[in-house]
């Protein structure tokens, strides 16, 4: 492990002309978490989404190395293989396909990816209970269509059980904390706290300092308009909650006097 | 179009050999039929109602219609019947006697043609040509030549707990009209499916007729597997009593070029759903053209069609709801989602409305795209290549369907069917 868990360089990224991502500049080592915190269409989610893979954004400038790899050259598919996991601010509906036999299939192909043999079908569904009972969710959901029919608070549960079993590498959490009530949030936090590990590392994109109450990060950024305007510890996060987003529009007009 | 000289001699010797085995009644039908027949020929596609199947095709294969049984595996035969259900087996339109379950009698009549004939006269005399409400070549053809088929009869009350299964095999190129006339009495309950495959490419001809009796229940299913160079007509004619319930799945998967006719007129407070999958692969053309008539009040009905078509397939649905004068308070929703997956693919898709009452809902909807990229990224993301991500929302797609069949045997059935298509991929059945 003498590459950078994961790191960001000069990073630019555009949607149909419009820029979005103008310069971001990160490291994220082994073990920590950081969180990126920012107003409404400041670019969190985007820089979430494009460390995923998704397709629509344009990398205009910038590299990103993941464990020494160029992050960026490889497929959304081959990213979760080695180990990239994106929690989804909105978790998509799949009728018709099981939650068990996405799990599965998922793990799988990562499994395969490393080398390894098809998971046993009673280790699975072992390690699947074992997971879903942290979570505090039903068995019933693991023969639902994948979020089908799911409110808000259980997809979250489901992304994070998901992560749960698929024990990803660096975890992208994309607004996990959106929409969900103090339990689910203390729930999921929890979940999240459990993979916490030297091993691994996170990047929160988050909205309110709230989750941060129950997922202490190492580092916190704020976002503003594509870039990352100030770093610090757990206590700028504190800072933003207590002043709001506009005492960052302040501290960006004053650096620029 | 005028059926020429040889091709009418060719059907007029059959008719005759069929009417000189029916009852006097039927041997008139079969008679004016054939005469119609002779005059119209199959439908052209000048008409409205077949403007996206052109079936000039069959008329130029000209097919003599089989006279005899063709050889058949019996494992293959034993892969297609259902367990749990009592089987009818008919091979190129003739009963397989020793395929199939020994007839029902009493509360429950269900048997094949030539029984119905000689043991059923009064139920067929009674039923026949009660529930088809349109004319065209398919039906003259079928009415004129139909040999075997199946007679289904409850008596008022009665609750058949074992699905009915009648299997429809075709090993020849030939013509293959084959008629079942399905009479649910008075509170009577039963579930019936028919299966359609072959190994041939002939034509399927055929017509189900049924009648349901006040707040009868039919759940009612079609398989449709057929040779992937089989043509296929097959016409489904429904009149629903007060307070009854039509409950039809189609899974057309089969033929190279198959036109399903589902026509249902809904009684007072019934109620109607259909729901059907077509998957135009390959070459296959396959067309379903609903129309359902809310004769009477407070009927509800129900249509959600799923199409896939990818290759050079093409799907064809058209879909017509008529509200009577007086069908007030008619709730009738029509939805077809297609899934257009290839440049040489096509859809059509025309939902027709006509609506005579004024105190009505009546909503339909028609959805053509590509899979959804949302979905194809999420599953990336948990590490599945771009192609099985497809794969398995495809997948998702028809096992929605397949999940909501509720006659386990067959759920089974079809399950296993479906894994076989996706045999990049296994797949389990849930518990």
């Amino acid at each position: 492990m003498t590459d950078t868990l994961l790191k960001i360089e000069n990073l630019h990224a555009c949607v149909e002309d419009k820029h979005i991502l103008k310069g971001i500049d990160l490291t994220l080592d082994y073990g920590q978490v950081h969180a990126i915190m920012g107003p409404n269409g400041s670019g969190k989610s985007t820089l979430a989404n494009v460390l995923a893979g998704r397709d629509g954004y344009e990398i205009t400038e910038g590299r990103v190395w993941y464990r020494g790899h160029d992050l960026l050259a490889m497929p959304p598919e081959e990213r979760a293989r080695e180990g990239v996991f994106l929690a989804f601010q909105y978790p998509v509906e799949i009728p018709g396909v099981s939650n068990i036999y996405f799990l599965k299939a998922a793990l799988n192909a990562i499994r395969k990816h490393r080398g390894e043999s098809e998971v046993d079908a009673m280790d699975f569904i072992l390690l699947v209970k074992e997971k879903m009972k942290r979570m505090q969710m039903d068995e019933q959901f693991l023969y639902r269509a994948i979020n089908e029919g799911f409110s808000g608070g259980e997809k979250k549960r489901n992304e994070i059980l998901q992560m749960l079993v698929l024990e990803p590498t660096l975890c992208l959490l994309d607004e996990i904390d959106s929409g969900l009530d103090i339990d689910a949030l203390k729930i999921v936090a929890e979940g999240i706290e459990a993979l916490r590990s030297p091993e691994r590392g996170f990047l929160m994109v988050t909205h309110y300092q709230r989750l941060l109450d129950y997922v202490q990060p190492d580092v916190v950024h704020v976002f503003a308009n594509g870039r990352i305007v100030k770093s610090g510890g757990p206590e700028l996060a504190r800072e933003l909650e207590t002043k709001g987003y506009g005492w960052i529009e302040h501290y960006l007009e004053a650096q620029a006097r | 179009m005028t059926l020429s000289a040889e091709a009418l001699a060719l059907y007029q010797d059959a008719v005759e050999s069929l009417a000189s085995n029916s009852p006097a009644w039927l041997a008139g039908l079969r008679r004016k039929a054939l005469d119609r027949f002779a005059t119209n020929g199959f439908p052209s596609p000048r008409e409205e109602e077949w403007k996206y199947t052109n079936i000039t095709a069959i008329e130029r294969k000209g097919f003599a219609v089989a006279t005899s049984m063709g050889e058949v595996d019996p494992a293959w035969i034993g892969s297609l019947l259902l367990p749990e259900c009592w089987h009818l087996v008919l091979i190129d339109g003739h009963f397989a006697r020793d395929l199939s379950h020994p007839a029902l009698v009493g509360d429950v009549v269900f048997c094949d043609m030539e029984a119905a004939k000689l043991r059923h006269a009064d139920l067929l005399a009674e039923g026949f040509g009660q529930a088809v409400d349109v004319d065209h070549g398919f039906i003259d053809f079928n009415t004129a030549l139909f040999q075997g088929g199946a007679l289904i009869r409850l008596n008022p009350g009665t609750r058949l707990e074992q699905p009915i299964q009648i299997l429809h095999i075709l090993t020849q190129a030939a013509a293959i009209p084959t008629r079942h006339l399905i009479q649910i009495g008075e509170e009577a309950e039963a579930t019936v499916i028919e299966s359609h495959a072959g190994v041939a490419a002939g034509l399927t001809a055929h017509v189900s007729e049924v009648l349901l009796g006040k707040n009868a229940s039919l759940k009612h299913f079609i398989i449709q597997e057929d040779h992937q160079r089989a043509f296929h007509f097959g016409g489904l004619y429904v009149r629903q009593e007060t307070g009854s319930r039509l409950a039809q799945t189609q899974f057309a998967l089969g033929g190279f070029l198959a036109r399903s006719e589902i026509h249902v007129t809904i009684g007072k407070d019934c109620e109607t759903l259909l729901d059907g999958l077509h998957w135009a692969n390959g070459r296959r053309h396959l067309d379903t053209h609903t129309r359902l008539v809310h004769a009477k009040p407070n009927g509800t009905s129900r249509e959600n069609y799923k199409v896939i078509a990818e290759e050079r397939g093409r799907s064809v649905f058209q879909g017509r709801i008529v509200v009577e004068p007086g069908a007030q308070k008619t709730d009738a929703a029509m939805n077809n989602r297609n899934l257009l997956l290839s440049d040489d693919a096509e859809v059509d898709s025309k939902p027709q409305l006509e609506i005579y009452a004024d105190d009505v809902k009546c909503a339909h909807g028609v959805t053509i795209g590509q899979l959804d990229p949302d979905a194809l990224f999420y599953l990336q993301t948990r590490g599945i290549d771009a192609e099985s991500a497809r794969q398995l929302l495809l997948y998702g797609f028809v096992n929605e369907l397949i999940e909501a069949v509720d006659v386990e045997p067959l759920r089974g059935y079809l399950h296993r069917q479906l894994d076989r298509r996706f045999h990049a991929i296994p797949l389990e059945e849930n518990p």
